[in-house]
């Protein structure tokens, strides 16, 4: 269920985003709606989420309505309508990674920062589980392709592979950067 | 970027993954102009367009993805001269559980991936293409885009190729997480800026009605590496080193209970499952034994340990006789699998030893099918669900006896009722789990699962 922030992105676009959106527009001379999804990438990877003034801003530049872009929010799983923690910890937990001990790394990483073991995000633009400092999110997430180094998890933008428990304590540490 | 590569097995044969096998290779231009780069774009630029695809029609390359269609007559679909626009999509959207190829050649190789792609864009008469890279490999979107700027500065992409007066323009694009995207009409769906809904086949074949109502190629990013091969070796010689319809090598990706699991290039139809599995990969763990195998990916039936198949094949007269084969001697190419009632699909073969409980793994696989479903469909969005919600039960002791007879109807009312293959995806998992493993799903139901 996504609570209504009072955040007003669209006031707050820095120059150099919106020079990187403008360029990213012309990768798609025969139409501007395939720039839909980049958007929303540049947008997220800024802003940390996606919300309402964000999903009118973007509708608005490609000349389309609220709805092409909400309806793709609330369809990929990457993309949130509120904020998720500082580092996002998205552990596999399909098949390969599972036979490696997934389930048990994603228990760990839990415990290890806090964040509610019991809880899992239900898509549709809802944040991954974050701790309550904001420093953390841990998701399980589908097949991330690496199977031959299993288990494997994505942290931010750092693929790590064959994850132990014990590897746990030191990569949250890693990570907890104030 | 180039993490521990292993060293070649002798029953390897590295042409995908030569280069990214060499020490000290790095993933620049002038490394891969040093060792032959953009070479084959040249060659075939001298050639007839139609040419190239009769080269690749000849070289019997299936696709790498996980359907396994011939890539030749893929693209002999699109009349050059047609007069309207006509687009490439590589497929990078790797995402089938059990497949880790395509990760390596976009991080560590990105240059034959352009090179095959502009072979294949000039034959087809593509001026634009776009490379879908999932976006959980956010590395790989930017060295493909750098790799794209430094062809384009030494003239390879762009306008005016080579001098050929050929011109085409790549651009990089990032899904956003969701496996549905690899199917091919759903990936255009998703790069036109929708909701990745699959189109339904016919009338939406990409070749006809692709990315923006154009004839469009869908290609995987290791079936275009293997079209410059192609054109390097010749038709001849690089079909000869896999089988008659399944010609070339493989890229075999390894998992789950082996001793080393990866990926492994072998030449189509060169080496048994069982090869793979104890020559290979150095087999079980101590004390353990193989139970089962999925061998194309997770859409792939799974195999049983015990499985004995009959397959025809030609006796030394010449007639077609049944021969009895244990699934450890099954070759490992197309029509060998498929013989076999499986599919050699993306080359994702996932080992599980005789410590797994098979309602667990198949559950495993429904909570996956269950959470892809792109919802289109009426069978596969209510289905998938129910048949992870009922293995989940199965699995904490609280199913019925009707459960596997009901598990099966609902995987049987998936397969061959939805607008895309998921369907069969998703089912198909259900489906030979219970029949390779019928005890087992019988006893979950009448005693609790630990």
């Amino acid at each position: 269920m996504i609570t209504q922030t009072s955040s007003n992105q669209a006031e707050h676009i820095p120059a150099d985003l919106l020079t990187e959106i403008d360029e990213s527009i012309t990768h798609y001379p025969m139409s501007k709606r395939s720039a839909s999804l980049p958007l929303l990438h540049l947008w997220q990877n800024h802003f940390g989420f996606i919300d309402e003034s964000g999903v009118d801003w973007i509708a608005s530049k490609l000349d389309l309505q609220p709805i092409n872009i909400i309806e793709l929010v609330t369809f990929y799983p990457w993309f949130r309508q509120e904020p998720a923690g500082k580092t996002v910890i998205r552990v596999c937990r399909t098949l390969p990674c599972a036979l490696a001990g997934s389930y048990e790394l994603r228990e760990k990483f839990c415990s290890a920062t806090g964040v509610d073991v019991h809880s899992h995000s239900h898509g549709f633009g809802e944040a991954p589980p974050t701790s309550l400092d904001g420093k953390f999110s841990v998701e399980f997430v589908e097949c991330l392709a690496s199977c031959g180094s299993a288990p494997v998890c994505l942290i931010n933008d750092d693929l790590h592979e064959n994850v132990t428990t014990e590897d746990v304590p030191s990569i949250v540490t890693s990570y907890d950067t104030e | 970027m180039v993490s521990l590569i292993p060293q070649a097995h002798p029953k390897e044969r590295r042409i995908i993954f030569e280069n990214i096998s060499r020490p000290g290779w790095s993933n620049d231009i002038e490394t891969y102009l040093a060792h032959g780069g953009y070479e084959s774009l040249e060659k075939a630029l001298k050639m007839p367009p139609e040419e190239i695809t009769n080269l690749v029609k000849a070289a019997n390359l299936r696709g790498r993805g996980g359907a396994g269609f011939p890539a030749g007559i893929k693209w002999s679909f699109i009349k050059r001269d047609d007069g309207k626009p006509h687009y490439i999509v590589v497929n990078a959207d790797e995402s089938e559980p059990g497949t880790f190829k395509d990760r390596y050649i976009l991080h560590n190789d990105p240059h034959q991936l352009v090179e095959g792609l502009l072979i294949a864009a000039y034959a087809v008469n593509v001026k634009l293409a776009y490379i879908y890279i999932r976006c959980e490999f956010p590395d790989a979107a930017k060295i493909v885009w750098n790799a794209i700027q430094e062809a384009k500065a030494k003239g390879f992409v762009g306008e005016n190729i080579c001098g050929s007066g050929f011109d085409c323009d790549i651009y990089v694009h990032q899904g956003a997480g969701a496996y549905i995207c690899g199917e091919e009409t759903s990936l255009i769906e998703s790069l036109e800026g929708k909701r990745p809904y699959p189109r339904i086949k016919p009338p939406y074949f990409p070749a006809v009605l692709g990315l923006y109502m154009s004839p469009t190629i869908v290609n995987n990013v290791e079936t275009l590496c293997h079209v410059k091969h192609i054109v390097r070796l010749g038709a001849e010689e690089y079909a000869k080193m896999g089988t008659p319809g399944d010609g070339g090598t493989r890229t075999m990706c390894v998992s789950g209970d082996v001793m080393k699991p990866g990926y492994y290039e072998l030449p189509c139809g060169a080496v048994t499952l069982g090869e793979l599995i104890f020559d290979i990969c150095g087999g079980m763990k101590p004390g353990r034994k193989l139970k089962a195998v999925i061998p194309g990916g997770s859409s792939a039936k799974v195999l049983n340990s015990d499985d004995v198949f009959k397959i025809k094949s030609k006796a030394p007269d010449g007639t077609m006789v049944d021969k009895e084969v244990a699934m450890l001697d099954l070759v490992m190419d197309a029509s060998s699998l498929a013989a076999a009632g499986t599919m050699v699909g993306s080359g994702g073969v996932i080992v599980m030893d005789d410590t797994r409980s098979m309602v667990w793994a198949l559950n495993n696989l429904n909570q996956f099918y269950a959470h892809e479903s792109c919802g289109q469909c009426t069978p596969c969005r209510e289905g998938s669900l129910w048949m992870s919600k009922m293995t989940t039960r199965m699995l904490a002791g609280e199913g019925n006896a009707q459960d596997p007879a009901t598990l099966l109807n609902v995987a049987d009312n998936i397969a061959g009722r939805t607008i895309c293959a998921f369907g069969e995806a998703c089912a198909w998992p259900t489906q030979s789990f219970l029949a390779k493993f019928p005890k087992e799903f019988a006893e979950a139901v009448s005693a609790p699962t630990v």
